[in-house]
């Protein structure tokens, strides 16, 4: 922490605290509102939703607007819900391995071409994943795969940036004195790593792994382009779908604003518990 | 002639292990199809008379002609660059006052105010853009008062309604960033502008914000990225409103060009809005470097 032992010593004037709480304040209520009315409309009533304060409850419909909204359209929303578990989750994870062997081995081997891999992976980092999706979307027609589960989840589990993080985190907290004295101990270079560094590069592969969950969360073009049935799409398509036909189904309206709920929810409780190391990641990546 | 021979690879096993996994999957999925945008970029659509089969042959720079007097291509380009002049600082200047904010021992119950900043950015773009959707419209907005006299779905006030959508997800993205390298400013550096007598603003703007820039050098390469490649948000926003059009930002004409379908035509906006992006954060991170780091 950078706070000091004197810090409670500086001369604070009051004035400046309260002017800095009160910034915090409005911001608050900037980030937090309508997180807290998409809540509020969750648990009300079709009828209500006009009609009633959309900052505070009317009769409580929670559960059954869960339960419409589950089983809605032959209950195609848990359906989404595990795509994208499957996409960002299961994805993210093999990602961050990838890119985990991958950064470590640029880190701790010394062999020709070494700085060129590097490089050109660093240069991935820089293309935006929208211009790749059109292309792939060819090349998937290549081989006619499109509309299908692979389609969207092989691109996802390419992480150049968790190659970046990777390198720079085993170069700096891998000893190579420990591989050293691994190897005078017989153990196998890759069994050194999944033992051994692996354990030490952990904050730095928790970050790869929360970068790509988010990012193939969020990914909307890739799916948008690729899939045409509705049965492989992930949560966030399928509820962009809903909402494109709201007008003539007037009914979707309170489905479209549950089933987000239940699309973030998950999310904020995940990113809540594993904030620190978001931050100590996040650290990493920018300070050295 | 004999060459000084190079030392000899160690553990040339291990090192294909490691890497050849990610290395194909990059060649296939991130160098494969950047190439063959390129490739299909240079090709062209021939038909033998008005009602022959249509034959795709090379057409050189075709595409990249057709690219330059594209005028709805140019249109969303200036619609995404003024977009981005406009919203990249406020949010980036946001995120450095929280920060600072949350830094500064002034303040109580900095982990909850982090926490709150922070929470939407679990919220995916296109769920966001939902719900500010509703959020604008004058019906079921809680803010009928400002919604119905304001038209924040019109043309004249849409795309700064897509901004606040952006903003709102990414402040808190942010903010965590410069927030974590103000953490790793080691505390003695305060030290010496505490003894001299210096006041909290004065060490956040002498002191930290200087410590920072990388940061928030990093931050603004992604925000840069992040802007002209908008698609997610107006996408959803053409359910809400009309002033939408399907070309309006470059990535949203990529697709609609796509479906056409021309692909040749898609693939030149691609590599063109790919190498803007590039130059775009490439020079920035040359220009601030140049400031941050003499």
């Amino acid at each position: 922490m950078s706070a000091t032992p004197s810090s409670t010593a500086y001369r604070q004037s009051p004035v400046s605290r309260t002017v800095a709480m009160l910034v915090l304040g409005v911001f608050t209520l900037y980030f937090l509102t309508p997180i807290w009315w998409l809540f509020i409309a969750a648990t009300k009533e079709r009828g209500d939703l006009t009609t009633t304060n959309p900052l505070w409850f009317s009769d409580l419909n929670l559960v059954e607007n869960l339960q419409g909204v589950f089983s809605y359209g032959d209950a195609i929303l848990p359906r989404w819900l595990l795509n994208s578990v499957l996409y960002a989750g299961v994805g993210s994870l093999v990602a961050t391995v990838l890119a985990g062997m991958c950064g470590y081995a640029l880190a701790k081997y010394a062999f020709p071409g070494r700085e060129v891999i590097f490089n050109v992976v660093l240069g991935g980092v820089l293309v935006p994943a929208t211009a790749l999706a059109l292309p792939l979307f060819l090349i998937f027609a290549q081989v006619g795969a499109t509309n299908t589960f692979w389609s969207v989840f092989l691109p996802s589990i390419v992480s150049p940036f968790g190659v970046y993080l990777a390198r720079i985190y085993a170069a700096s907290s891998v000893p190579d004195e420990l591989l050293e004295a691994a190897r005078l101990d017989g153990a196998g270079e890759v069994r050194t790593f999944f033992s051994v560094s692996v354990r030490l590069m952990v904050p730095a592969l928790v970050t790869v792994y929360l970068f790509q969950f988010v990012a193939i969360w969020n990914n909307f073009f890739l799916p948008l382009i690729m899939l045409r049935d509705e049965r492989l799409f992930p949560v966030t398509l399928g509820l962009y779908n809903w909402n494109t036909v709201v007008n003539q189904v007037p009914e979707l309206r309170l489905y479209v604003l549950t089933g987000s709920l239940v699309s973030i929810v998950p999310l904020i409780v995940v990113f809540l518990l594993l904030q620190r190391f978001w931050r100590s990641g996040l650290g990493t990546g920018s300070v050295k | 002639m004999s060459r000084p021979t190079r030392p000899r690879v160690q553990h040339p096993g291990a090192i294909a292990i490691f890497i050849g996994p990610f290395a194909v999957l990059f060649t296939l999925f991130y160098l494969l199809p950047v190439a063959y945008a390129v490739w299909q970029s240079t090709r062209t659509v021939e038909r033998t008379g008005t009602f022959g089969p249509a034959e795709e042959v090379f057409g050189g720079l075709t595409q990249y002609r057709e690219v330059i007097a594209d005028e709805a291509f140019w249109d969303s380009v200036g619609r995404v660059l003024l977009f981005g002049a406009v919203q990249v600082p406020i949010m980036l200047g946001v995120a450095l006052l929280l920060a600072l904010l949350l830094d500064s021992p002034v303040v109580k119950g900095a982990r909850f105010f982090r926490l709150a900043f922070f929470a939407p950015y679990a919220v995916p773009g296109v769920i966001a853009a939902i719900m500010w959707g509703f959020l604008y419209s004058p019906n079921l907005s809680p803010f009928t008062g400002v919604t119905r006299e304001v038209d924040l779905l019109g043309s004249g006030l849409v795309l700064w309604s897509i901004a606040n959508v952006v903003t709102w997800v990414y402040v808190g993205y942010n903010m965590l960033i410069i927030y974590s390298s103000l953490l790793a400013i080691p505390g003695e550096v305060y030290e010496a502008a505490l003894l001299d007598g210096a006041g909290q603003w004065r060490i956040a703007w002498s002191v930290k914000i200087p410590l920072v820039l990388p940061a928030i050098i990093l931050t603004g390469v992604f925000s840069i990225i992040g802007t002209l490649q908008l698609l997610a948000e107006p996408q959803v926003f053409r359910t809400f409103s009309t002033a939408v059009t399907s070309d309006y930002t470059p990535n949203l004409l990529v697709y609609t060009t796509a479906a056409v379908p021309n692909q040749p035509l898609a693939a030149a906006f691609s590599v063109v809005l790919a190498l803007a992006t590039f130059v775009l954060s490439f020079t920035f991170l040359k220009l601030t470097q140049r400031r941050a780091f003499s």
